[in-house]
């Protein structure tokens, strides 16, 4: 512990490359819980089992109807869509006001609920999809790095790219951000502040809901799976700056290579510590993060 | 105080000590001291959380500080555990405002996530500790039966009396910040720190001061953790588990109240073992959920949690 | 001797600079009114003295102590006590509470605050509301809460950040009659109002901000007649005899 290895130069790289795709993942997951939080200042601290269920939506998706994955993106995401705007209303709606303990317990404990029905229902194994239509390596730039992971990462950036666009093109995004920025004033506006927080949830479970199908086809599912990956959102909305979509994208890369550099560099174990450290010094230095509004 | 709450409290009192007597399974004499063990964490907790309004989701790391500071000390340098809960004490506490200090300026729930940032931080460090037995964990050398080894192996129930006893010097602490100054500062902490800060405040010093009581009585239980069971390691002594279930067990029992956690300490404790026992394998699973069901419907419908309830009951 | 003063204070947030250069004094008994348009920078002036904000520029003076950098309980703790425009009773306590938690930094001892306290909520008129939670109170009575708090930690000057906004109409004299009083128990205020009247009837000098500047200063008959203030504010209301 303490001492640094440097890798061989080839796994350095893979190694770098590959957090990089896989930051873009970390992205898209972040980009939902930033949404939420910008909108109305709350973090769902269940986001990470939004993932899990997303993921095992892909999963039930093929091991009963023999869908891959793929095929399931915009089920997952209609699905976490729902979820969002169910919890939204069911839960949500009500704590807007609350106190901060309501506000933090009522997702903590949904996230506990989740994992638990999860592993109630499912069971604790680890589930896979073992051949889905993408699988193996591809050669990029003389680097082998796993198609599953290129195609996640792609698709994730694309799914950031109509996120983006949505935000500052449509009617609706445009609302959605004007909601985010002043509360007050957008109801003035006439619009629909409610129905504008609704729709963040729904949006934010949508990306999570991208996410999880495409994780599905290079990573085991099972009821924890959604734990690390909520914690890593977290930070990375916060290295970001909360409320800041194009600040998830920079956060969700900075940690992908993070996770990576440390497991190489110093020891797998300590590939998370990294992750938090950045986080406490993140919050404490510059607590609006690095495109924060807040 | 009220000639009700006098006769509930013979009542409790009484019970407290003929317990011992009643229960002579093992199985349920263990029970009624986890009950009780745990029902003091909740309240630690509560004095930072229920009292002074800073949320913490990383409170396992006291309990592992104590209990690994008395048993290394125990076994690098042979001191007495006594002594040694006071060295966990003391690091608790410390490391309490080592964590505090910064974090406090952070809002509500950032705060929250660098408290689970730190707790995760420690134990994978400890995990990777040798000193300390990384992740095989430490085995306390058995001692023979004595008050000043801190073990007791024919008859388990003088762990009952002392784990009472330390809940009991929680709630009298917490009873006396409740009615005191401290207490006064702490809630208009926790309602509002600006306006708190206007009336002259020292908003971080008080803070820190709840963090300073709430880890103590922690790390003590963590102590007394490590005597009762005589094993150690990071994945029993400061999970993220654990720590939620502290929050969990102050959350439902009621926040900012005196009796909430150890109420729901009572209540979910057996409550989660009574699961365990109905559903098997899958028991661990059943109490997790009824525990996420009852955290997110205390938050949303009935915050003051079943201390709330009941007192509405009682029509107090 | 001033009590107060503040030389050439500027905060800026980002592109915005809420207050520009602002100087100016407050003597010792006075009752300063301290008025503009809404977003001319009053209550972002309050928070900068009382230590929510740091200035970018400029001295901040009161009693021999600089305020500059201080913490608001430290401010608070030299003896200048605030209410706010946004009221923040602590909703979850009685009103007795909330006033003893003000009165604890000089009385420790609960029993003590606590006779202390019902003397605070009776110079407001509060006396026999004791026990109600904060978070069922009217506006006028929330004021006058707050009023005994910023009080109650014996300040030497009282900033009084919208003394009778979105209070009933009927409530206003009774409020003024209260703010009046304070000034004979040797009180120096600086008020925050945007009722004309309320500024006409309590204040001695007024100070008027318009963008961020001052822009007009002196006694309320000389101030409402400055021509730039009239129309950077007054408009036609007043001068009509509204």
């Amino acid at each position: 512990m303490g001492l640094l290895t440097i890798p061989p130069t080839d796994v350095l790289i893979q190694g770098i490359l590959s957090g990089i795709l896989m930051g873009f993942v970390y992205a898209l997951i972040a980009a939902g819980l930033s949404l939420i939080f910008g909108l109305m200042e709350i973090v769902n601290f269940a986001h990470g089992e939004f993932l899990m269920l997303a993921m095992y939506t892909a999963f039930w998706m093929y091991a009963l109807f023999a869908l891959d994955p793929l095929l399931s993106v915009p089920i997952c995401a209609l699905v976490l869509f729902g979820v969002g705007v169910l919890v939204y209303y069911g839960i949500i709606g009500r704590i807007l006001e609350g106190p901060m303990l309501a506000q933090i317990f009522a997702t903590f404990g949904l996230g506990i609920l989740l994992r638990a029905a999860a592993q109630f229902l499912w069971t604790p194994d680890f589930r896979q999809v073992p051949d889905a239509w993408v699988a193996g390596p591809v050669r990029l730039l003389g680097i082998s790095l796993g198609l599953p992971l290129v195609v996640a990462s792609l698709a994730s950036l694309a799914a950031f790219a109509a996120l983006s666009w949505f935000i500052t093109r449509t009617e609706t995004g445009v609302a959605l951000e004007a909601t985010a920025q002043d509360r007050q004033a957008a109801a003035l506006m006439g619009i629909n502040t409610d129905r504008m927080f609704a729709l963040g949830w729904g949006i934010g479970g949508a990306c999570v809901g991208v996410a999880g199908a495409f994780l599905t086809t290079f990573f085991y599912v099972f009821p924890d799976v959604g734990s690390t990956f909520g914690l890593l959102a977290y930070v990375a909305v916060a290295l970001g700056g909360f409320g800041s979509i194009p600040g998830a994208l920079v956060a969700g890369v900075i940690i992908g290579l993070i996770e990576v550099l440390a497991g190489l560099l110093i020891a797998p174990a300590f590939k998370y510590v990294a992750v938090f450290l950045l986080y406490l010094v993140v919050v404490l230095v510059r607590p609006q993060g690095l495109l924060g509004k807040f | 105080m009220r000639r009700s709450t006098l006769v509930l409290l013979g009542v409790l009192a009484v019970l407290a000590l003929a317990l011992p007597v009643v229960a002579q399974l093992p199985y349920h004499r263990d029970l009624v001291i986890k009950v009780l063990l745990f029902g003091m964490l909740a309240q630690a907790w509560n004095i930072l959380a229920g009292y002074c309004g800073q949320i913490s989701l990383g409170h396992a790391v006291f309990f592992g500080t104590g209990a690994y500071t008395s048993t290394v000390l125990q076994m690098q340098a042979g001191l007495n555990p006594w002594l040694g809960l006071l060295g966990g004490i003391l690091l608790a506490v410390i490391l309490s405002q080592v964590i505090g200090y910064p974090c406090f300026r952070l809002r509500g729930h950032y705060f929250a996530i660098a408290t689970i940032a730190v707790g995760e931080i420690v134990q994978t460090l400890a995990l990777n500790w040798e000193m300390i037995g990384a992740g095989r964990g430490l085995s306390l050398p058995i001692r023979p039966d004595s008050l000043a080894a801190f073990q007791f192996h024919r008859s388990k129930y003088p762990y009952y009396y002392i784990v009472l006893a330390f809940l009991l010097i929680c709630l009298a602490i917490s009873a006396w910040i409740e009615r005191s100054r401290l207490g006064y500062y702490f809630r208009a902490i926790r309602e509002d720190s600006e306006a708190a800060a206007s009336v002259g405040i020292p908003v971080t010093r008080y803070k820190l001061i709840a963090m300073a009581f709430s880890a103590a009585f922690v790390a003590a239980g963590g102590t007394f953790y490590a005597q009762y069971v005589l094993f150690l390691d990071p994945e029993s002594a400061m999970p993220l588990s654990l720590s939620i279930l502290i929050c969990l067990l102050a959350v439902v029992g009621g926040v900012g109240t005196l009796w909430g956690p150890l109420l729901g300490a009572a209540v979910l404790i057996p409550l989660s073992e009574l699961t365990r026992v109905q559903f098997g394998g899958t028991g661990r699973a059943v109490d997790l959920m009824i525990y996420g069901a009852l955290l997110t419907a205390v938050a949303v419908y009935q915050p003051a949690g079943l201390a709330g309830l009941l007192r509405r009951a009682w029509g107090r | 001797m001033a009590l107060l003063t503040l030389t050439g204070v500027t905060k800026r947030f980002g592109g915005v600079v809420a207050n520009h250069a602002i100087s100016f004094q407050v003597s010792p008994g006075e009752i300063v009114g301290l008025i503009g348009p809404n977003g001319a920078g009053k209550s972002t002036l309050f928070d900068v003295v009382t230590g929510y904000y740091r200035p970018d520029a400029g001295r901040i003076a009161f009693a021999g102590h600089d305020l500059v950098g201080l913490r608001p309980d430290q401010v608070n703790r030299l003896g200048i006590g605030r209410t706010f425009q946004k009221l923040r009773p602590f909703r979850e306590m009685t009103l007795l509470e909330n006033v003893m938690v003000a009165v604890m930094q000089h009385t420790p001892l609960p029993a003590a605050a606590r006779a202390e306290a019902l003397t605070y909520l009776e110079f407001v008129g509060l006396a026999g509301k004791g026990d109600v939670h904060a978070r069922n109170l009217s506006t006028g009575e929330r004021k006058r809460l707050e009023l005994a708090r910023a009080m109650a930690t014996r300040p030497r000057l009282l900033m009084l950040d919208e003394a009778t906004g979105g209070v009933d109409q009927r409530t206003i004299p009774g409020l003024v009659a209260l703010i009046g009083r304070l000034r004979e128990r040797g009180l120096t205020l600086v008020v925050i109002e945007h009722n004309m009247r309320v500024i006409m009837a309590l204040a001695d000098r007024i100070v008027a901000l318009h963008l961020g500047q001052v822009i007009a200063e002196g006694p309320p008959a000389e101030v409402v007649r400055d021509r730039r203030l009239v129309e950077a504010y007054l408009g036609g209301a007043y001068a009509r005899g509204a």
